[in-house]
């Protein structure tokens, strides 16, 4: 069966293995995920944005942790829980919590660099109108903060949506299914339908997170291209062009 | 028993972790290689930039496992051939790297390229004498992130048969075997500290006009 035959074939895309489903089931365990992720680390990013403490090992911790293969992690993490979790949450947990520490560090040095990168004078000027501390963190710094926060959370969910294909690993549903079963089966169709699809999405989501950027940050934050430092030939240099050429 | 394990299968954790340090190397190399030129071009001509740096991270989007099953399909390679995750690995560094390239040329002091035009210098001879040795702070900040992440996505191709470091997990895995699968993690973390460390010290030996004290 070629690739488009597969695609074309009605039976690919209903019932509980077909592709809306797989799709589904896909987006579910990375909202979890990137929702658990969201929640632990926009606050930690605040905290430490806000007072300066734990930076350099935040930091730290985020270079350990990519230098870890997901997938040890994955194995690891299951063959230490299986004893102690009951059911078929022996296999949703290891992969929550593996996509949660491959999203976290993104999140969180997006947060509080986006704090600390907020403009000081705007920070000045809200204090001299008589803003509160919490009043400037919630209508200025956060707001400043928003670009770098985004782009966390972009680069988290892009590697939360990637590699929740491991699900599929260990005998959970996914888009991984197809290419793992696929791959066990010899039906290399089925492999690269499920690759296209997993990629398809992820630029989906890319593209969607850019237009979601241009919509939510204030335009008065909005980078455009980095204004390009223009160089201005002095006369200097010019005449020296001009004897070389 | 652990002891047992390792050194019993010692022949072949080896030619793991060589064929793990041969399939990072290679492609980090030839990232390299592709993004100096793509920077360049963006660095030089500021309308292509957005697009040249744009597209290149766009790549990166594309998830590690779609790519290795995607490539033999346009190279027209066996599933299991080296060959599409050197391509694969490849890519993902090009894409880290063309903007590093274009911002580490971006960052050499105006006045230094005004002195380099000023002593005489061509284009070529600035850029190759002048121009890249200042950027490499830049350029080897961002090799140490693109060869530490091949290190740990080049374990996913373990799921699809190719033998490396990921081998091991997927081995203990199956046997619900811890040492297996701890040996192949120490692995790969000690390649990842090896390799990062062994680009912060070329860089030291590339720029000897830095001093040494001033650390990020």
């Amino acid at each position: 069966m070629s690739l488009l035959e597969w695609f074309l074939d009605p039976a690919h895309w209903s019932g509980a293995d077909g592709i809306p489903m797989q799709i589904g089931v896909h987006l579910f365990y990375s909202a979890v995920a990137l929702a658990l992720s969201l929640l632990f680390a926009v606050p930690l990013g605040i905290y430490i944005g806000f007072t300066g403490k734990g930076e350099g090992i935040v930091a730290g911790i985020a270079n350990a942790l990519r230098a870890l293969p997901t997938l040890g992690l994955l194995v690891l993490l299951f063959l230490l829980l299986s004893p102690v979790v009951p059911g078929q949450l022996v296999y949703g947990i290891p992969t929550v919590i593996v996509l949660v520490l491959l999203a976290v560090p993104p999140i969180l040095t997006g947060t509080y660099a986006g704090i600390q990168a907020a403009d000081t004078e705007a920070v000045n000027a809200a204090r001299g109108m008589g803003y509160s501390q919490v009043q400037i963190l919630w209508f200025v710094q956060l707001p400043c903060a928003l670009p770098l926060l985004l782009s966390g959370v972009r680069s988290s969910t892009l590697q939360i949506v990637s590699t929740a294909t491991v699900a599929a690993y260990l005998g959970l549903q996914g888009l991984g299914r197809f290419i793992l079963d696929g791959r066990a089966q010899g039906d290399f169709s089925q492999m690269a339908a499920g690759a296209i699809l997993l990629a398809a999405l992820a630029l989906i989501l890319e593209l969607a997170f850019i237009a979601v950027g241009r919509l939510i940050v204030s335009p008065g934050l909005q980078r455009t291209t980095r204004a390009p430092r223009k160089i201005v030939p002095t006369t200097a240099t010019a005449a020296i062009r001009l004897t070389a050429s | 028993m652990t002891v047992d394990w390792i050194w019993s299968n010692l022949p072949r954790i080896t030619e793991l972790t060589l064929n793990h340090i041969g399939l990072t190397v290679i492609p980090t190399i030839l990232g390299l290689i592709v993004a100096l030129p793509l920077g360049w071009w963006a660095h030089r001509s500021r309308r292509s930039y957005p697009a040249i740096v744009g597209a290149a991270s766009l790549l990166y989007t594309v998830p590690s496992l779609a790519l290795f099953v995607i490539l033999p399909q346009i190279l027209g390679t066996r599933i299991l051939d080296p060959i599409n995750v050197v391509v694969a690995l490849t890519v993902y560094t090009i894409s880290l790297l063309v903007r590093v390239v274009a911002d580490g040329l971006n960052s050499v002091p105006h006045e230094t390229v005004q002195a380099a035009d000023a002593m005489g210098y061509r284009a070529w001879q600035r850029l190759v004498l002048v121009e890249l040795p200042n950027a490499i702070p830049v350029i080897a900040a961002g090799l140490r992130i693109a060869v530490v992440s091949n290190v740990s996505i080049l374990t996913m191709a373990a799921l699809l048969g190719i033998p490396q470091l990921g081998t091991l997990f997927t081995q203990g895995f199956q046997l619900r075997l811890y040492v297996p699968l701890v040996t192949g993690i120490l692995l790969c973390v000690a390649l990842a500290i090896a390799f990062d460390s062994l680009i912060v010290w070329l860089g030291r030996l590339l720029t000897p006009w830095r001093q040494k004290t001033v650390t990020a």
